[in-house]
């Protein structure tokens, strides 16, 4: 099988993957919810009120023409109207989205920064204080509940020290600069306003040293555990017996071969972040997805709650199909195989 | 038949002595025991009635009285650490022992059977594998609405395909093998085929699995409970405690405190035990 018959064969199942996961939000959002009417609306709302919305939404249609509505609506990017912000899902999702990505991505970098080399070095020097000390950096990062551990850097960085600022996103008396990606540290820098850079830069710090090193902790252990299964292999054996500098032997013929592993690793750590950023922007008043869905929860905004789950479940799926087509670019044994 | 289940015992010992032998293995399982212990006899040890209420005693600082301090509404925070224990870790445990019979059941029928059932079933854990746990167990909370038991639905629905993986990989490997072809060849059925001879070989797997999954989940619950999709208030569950404090956090820090760091304690034990198991028995596991 060639790249090209590779990528087609991982892209129809991703778009069956996806068809799925419609599925599952329409069961989750029209078949299980005893009354979404009324879970919008509460207990007290007019009958008439109650029946016009039902014929609006399709409810009295049966189920496979709603499933088929719903799966055209959504195709068309119509996640229904949010009854909190009164505007379509798809427009709020939008405008939260960047915050999140801007701290998704920050964690993922220290995560991949502090985790690769760490992993690595512990694996190299086996058994030694490092490599015990790099273990339970791993154990409490994975053991830590992230929502706590961001409340808890607050009072102690925030109340007590002051040494980083408080919750948000920059500071409360400076005017953003303008929107063009949603992502404050590049629209400062391209509206050449290094103040709102560097005040934005000082606020992403504490959620993303949070959440970096949950991120931080798994890629750590499986590269250590991958290197250390490639030390193994006959290959190296034989590069350190030819004399080659030890450096060399690391860089390309331990850490190439154990790539892998740590790829597909950074892959779901992505969909583990997106789950912390969930839990952790509402202690940093951080305008993003987890924010919004979880504040569409409590006004039991379902429209809203059903569309980030979805948005969600399609950003991850995007990833890890771009996560495979790495692999197979990386290793042809996964193409051929 | 005797003296297979003699070396068994005696296997078994030896792997609890192996684990026990490292230091995190030995701190594992003394955390483990201790939250056993903790969650039995917590609600006897427990100074004060965790639900009491009372408005002159409000927020005060650790003291002799209370040695966690008292939350908003003037509740003993270390009473209602001792009875979380036991909501934390039955949630956990019972999730765990659904979710990893539905795995492991699925998981073997799939792997030994192969074929269109097999096909059907990966898609379907493909799905869930499509959504990070803690999103689609929130939709599922969301739809079924807040309580303790809808929270244990929400995440035994998104935790059992992992087993299911992992098992099913396992029996592709021994399924081929000489010994089971042994078996099939003195008649023996299918049932007794995965369960005499299949099963045994994938149980060591499944119970790392489920080990690790425990602290996984503790945590997975205690942030389904922050966010408020969990149990619902005055329960005396870690996550909520914590998401309480939140207002406090200024000054009034033992309120998120002591909770947070129950769950932290516990998350970490099963994690240690996990990994020193893993160790042990020389298991892989991949998501």
């Amino acid at each position: 099988m060639d790249l090209r018959a590779y990528v087609l064969r991982r892209l129809a199942l991703t778009t069956l993957v996806l068809f799925g996961v419609l599925v599952v939000t329409f069961l989750l959002s029209h078949v299980i919810p005893a009354d979404p009417i009324g879970a919008i609306l509460g207990p007290q709302a007019p009958p008439e009120l109650v029946e016009k919305l039902r014929r609006e939404w399709g409810l009295d249609k049966p189920l496979h023409e709603q499933f088929i509505d719903y799966v055209c609506r959504a195709v068309r990017g119509d996640l229904g109207r949010s009854i909190r912000t009164n505007r379509p899902v798809l427009q709020d999702l939008l405008e939260f989205f960047p915050a999140t990505l801007e701290l998704a991505t920050a964690s993922l970098m220290l995560g991949v920064l502090v985790g690769v080399p760490l992993g690595t070095i512990s694996a190299l020097r086996r058994g030694s204080w490092i490599d015990h000390a790099a273990r339970v950096f791993v154990t409490l990062g994975v053991s830590t509940p992230v929502f706590w551990l961001g409340l808890i850097m607050l009072m102690i960085f925030y109340y007590r020290l002051g040494w980083l600022p408080g919750p948000g996103r920059l500071d409360p008396y400076m005017t953003p600069p303008p929107r063009v990606t949603g992502l404050i540290l590049l629209d400062s820098l391209l509206a050449g306003r290094l103040d709102a850079f560097y005040s934005a830069l000082r606020h992403l710090a504490m959620p993303a040293a949070v959440l970096g090193w949950y991120a931080a902790a798994g890629i750590a252990r499986i590269t250590r555990s991958s290197v250390l299964e490639v030390m193994r292999r006959e290959h190296v054996r034989t590069a350190r017996a030819k004399g080659l500098l030890e450096r060399i032997v690391v860089l390309r013929h331990i850490l190439r071969n154990a790539l892998m592993p740590i790829v597909t690793v950074i892959g779901t750590t992505y969909g583990g972040l997106l789950e912390g950023a969930v839990l952790t922007e509402t202690i940093f008043a951080w305008p993003g997805l987890g924010r919004y869905s979880t504040g569409a929860f409590l006004y039991l905004d379902f429209m809203a709650v059903m569309g980030t789950t979805l948005f969600i479940a399609v950003i991850y799926s995007l990833v890890n199909l771009a996560v495979d087509l790495i692999y197979a670019y990386l290793d042809p044994r996964v193409r051929y195989g | 038949m005797e003296g297979a289940r003699r070396t068994s015992i005696r296997g078994s010992l030896l792997m609890a002595r192996l684990v026990l032998s490292s230091p995190t293995g030995f701190a594992g399982a003394v955390i483990v025991a201790g939250l056993l212990i903790l969650s039995l006899i917590g609600p006897v040890l427990a100074p004060y009635d965790p639900y009491k209420q009372d408005m002159s005693e409000r927020l005060m600082p650790p003291s002799w009285e209370h040695p966690f301090g008292t939350d908003q509404l003037g509740r003993d925070i270390l009473s209602r650490v001792l009875y979380g224990c036991r909501i934390s870790l039955s949630i956990a445990l019972l999730v765990v022992a659904i979710s990893a019979t539905i795995g492991l059941l699925l998981g073997l029928v799939s792997g030994y059977f192969g074929g269109l059932v097999d096909e059907a079933l990966m898609r379907v854990t493909d799905l869930f594998f499509a959504f990070p746990r803690l999103i689609l167990a929130m939709a599922v909370a969301a739809a079924l609405g807040p309580s303790i038991i809808n929270t244990m639905l929400a995440i035994a629905t998104v935790s059992w395909p992992v087993y299911a993986r992992l098992v099913r990989a396992c029996v592709l490997q021994v399924r081929n093998e000489t010994y089971i072809e042994a078996a099939r060849a003195i008649g023996a059925g299918h049932v007794r085929i995965l369960f005499r001879h299949v099963l045994p070989m994938v149980v060591h797997v499944v119970l790392v699995q489920a080990t690790l999954d425990l602290g996984s989940i503790i945590l997975l619950a205690a942030g389904l409970s922050f966010i408020g999709l969990g149990a619902p208030p005055p329960t005396p569950e870690w996550g909520l405690m914590v998401s309480e404090g939140r207002l406090y956090i200024r000054s009034q820090w033992w309120v998120s405190t002591f909770p947070g760091l129950a769950i932290m304690i516990s998350a970490l034990g099963f994690n240690m035990l996990g990994d020193a198991l893993r160790d042990a028995f020389d298991v892989r596991l991949g998501r």
